[in-house]
């Protein structure tokens, strides 16, 4: 299976990721052969196998429901680049 | 030309946990902004998520409460898109292996007809922040205290088939959400929120293109935001058109809902196991503990309010709509000794009160008890129901209890039979004119003139003639 290089431009946006015009060929090549890759191992007969969630062999440890956390508002907005009223600011969107 | 609506429902519900699914901020509605959002919650890099076991517990419950498929071991995913007021760039959701799988509810109709509604699944998930767009010098603001509320997210099945039937849905949801405590299903405050999935077809013909409509936060809104947009895609169709699969914002002030206009790449999400956590197992035990606590179900109450206390269905339904009622009205029956007179109280003067002064029955001046300690003295025959209003109002607005305001402003009935026929006498002399054309009436005309004489005695009593016993004596006297 190939990447086209739209396909490479689309991704990339989803991703924001900046990829310049010089570059979609090079990248296009490379994520094809990972797919090529992919596409080996789909020969492999799995049928018996448990798809893999997570490389450990261990299930989710869970917290119990108590409140831990105290307000640092001032020490996490104090690297934010805008905040007012206790928010922090942004470049407007609106949908 | 005929149409078949079809609609499925996707509800946020937020649970009703202490702290956030993956960290130990609160989830405390209405702090400041930014107060209750932590490392965890801001996406610093380096956190990891820990998932709250309450969060779990409360998926557990909804599942035996819908009598549901519990997946034993199911599977977090990253939902990836990019806003302001989701830090890490991606949501942490459930996707392939969800924690509930298939269920069903069953929703009571107006008509009193029943339908069953399919739940394809509900998995759990953080909630994102707020965006703020009031102007702030052209920048958007963000509170992320919201960000990583737990959420069950509850998806039907395309069931339903008319606005009616969403809302009987939903309400259905809402119910068993509140009864079961998992979420305190509060609308105004975003804790139950509703996107509705609308398409029409040909009866039986294939589906036709969908399109969804958000913001939804009523249940009035919610059945004129679909109604808006069945009439709307069968303008667009029946005028050639074709209808775009879309997402829709429901406007309630212009009672319209218009495209969001999102582009197509929004739906792509890519989808992954998430790294950071590890799948959720869950053993025949920890369902055990979790569902140890379940409450009696709205549709079981419902069945058991018609057997145990004789009532209709459509009464017993309304009487067990929320938990809080169903108690409030079984203490006040049990107080009063009379289950129908107790629902017939509580669906006329108290509900009606309670509307009046927009109190919900949690926060009713008039307690269960005393309630039923006034209706105990209908059922004795100490006051009649006419009186009993009276005395209604003079509890709800004070303190006393019915015996006491009973006493106080001496509203006993009279049953004493010498006494009332002391009055009857009374109003029989007083009106000779009518008693004389009583005796000439044909007898069918008797029993509307026999009104005027009963009028006439429970005005000199200040009504507190036993009704029955005055009828009696009234016709022994008039006929003899």
């Amino acid at each position: 299976m190939s990447l086209e290089q739209s396909d490479v431009e689309n991704i990339a946006h989803l991703a924001r990721l900046a990829v310049s015009p010089e570059e979609l060929e090079g990248v296009a090549g490379d994520l094809s052969n990972i797919l090529t890759l992919v596409e080996q191992m789909n020969a492999v007969d799995t049928g018996g196998v448990v798809p893999m969630a997570h490389p450990l062999h261990m299930a989710q440890r869970l917290r119990e429901d108590s409140v831990t956390e105290s307000d640092q508002r001032d020490h996490f907005q104090a690297i934010a680049p805008e905040t007012e009223a206790g928010l922090y600011l942004v470049p407007k969107v609106i949908e | 030309m005929q149409w078949e609506t079809v609609i499925g429902l996707e509800i946020h519900t937020q649970l009703a946990t202490r702290s956030k699914i993956f960290s130990g901020a609160s989830t405390a509605f209405g702090a400041e902004p930014n107060t209750q959002a932590c490392a965890v919650d801001l996406g610093l890099p380096g956190v990891l998520p820990v998932l709250n076991r309450e969060a779990v517990v409360m998926a557990v419950k909804f599942s035996a409460a819908i009598g549901a498929e519990l997946a034993r071991r199911s599977v977090f995913a990253r939902k990836n898109y990019f806003y302001p007021d989701l830090p890490k760039g991606y949501q942490i959701s459930q996707f392939e292996l969800p924690i509930v799988g298939r269920g069903a509810v069953e929703i009571l109709l107006e008509d009193g007809s029943r339908r069953t509604i399919g739940v394809t699944r509900a998995h759990l998930e953080e909630d994102a922040g707020k965006s703020l767009h009031e102007d702030f010098h052209g920048l958007s603001g963000i509170d992320l205290n919201r960000a990583g509320t737990p959420l069950l997210e509850i998806v039907s099945e395309p069931d339903m088939r008319s606005a009616r039937e969403a809302v009987a849905y939903a309400r259905k949801i809402h119910q068993i959400v509140r009864y079961t405590g998992i979420s305190d299903g509060n609308m105004q405050e975003g804790s139950f929120r509703c996107d509705a999935n609308v398409s029409i077809r040909r009866p039986g013909g294939e589906l036709g293109t969908r399109a969804e409509l958000k913001n939804i936060n009523s249940f009035r809104f919610l059945e004129r935001a679909i109604n808006f947009e069945i009439e709307r895609q069968i303008d667009v169709l029946e005028s050639g058109g074709k209808v775009v699969q879309e997402t829709r914002l429901y406007d309630p002030d212009k009672d319209e809902t218009r495209s969001m206009r999102s582009k197509e790449e929004a739906n792509d999400y890519r989808y992954f196991p998430d790294p950071d956590l590890l799948p959720l197992e869950i053993d025949e035990a920890f369902i055990a503990a979790a569902i140890a606590d379940l409450p009696e179900l709205p549709d079981v109450r419902r069945a058991r309010f018609v057997t145990e206390y004789g009532l209709g269905e459509m009464d017993a339904a309304q009487l067990t709509a929320s938990r809080e009622m169903a108690d409030y009205y079984e203490a006040v029956a049990k107080a009063a000794g009379d289950a129908r007179l107790a629902a017939t109280w509580v669906m006329g003067a108290l509900a009606g009160a309670l509307n009046r002064d927009g109190l919900d029955v949690t926060a009713s001046p008039l307690s269960a008890q005393r309630l039923g300690g006034l209706l105990a003295r209908i059922a004795d025959n100490t006051i009649s129901g006419k009186i009993a209003k009276q005395v209604f109002e003079s509890m709800w607005a004070g303190e006393a209890s019915a015996d006491q305001i009973i006493d106080q402003q001496g509203l006993r009935q009279i049953t004493d039979s010498g006494a009332i026929a002391g009055i009857v006498d009374q109003v029989l002399s007083d009106n000779a004119q009518q008693v004389e054309s009583y005796r000439q009436a044909e007898p069918p005309k008797r029993a509307k003139m026999l009104g005027f004489f009963v009028g006439q005695v429970m005005k000199l009593s200040k009504g507190k003639a036993n009704p029955a016993q005055v009828n009696e004596l009234l016709k022994e006297r008039l006929e003899s």
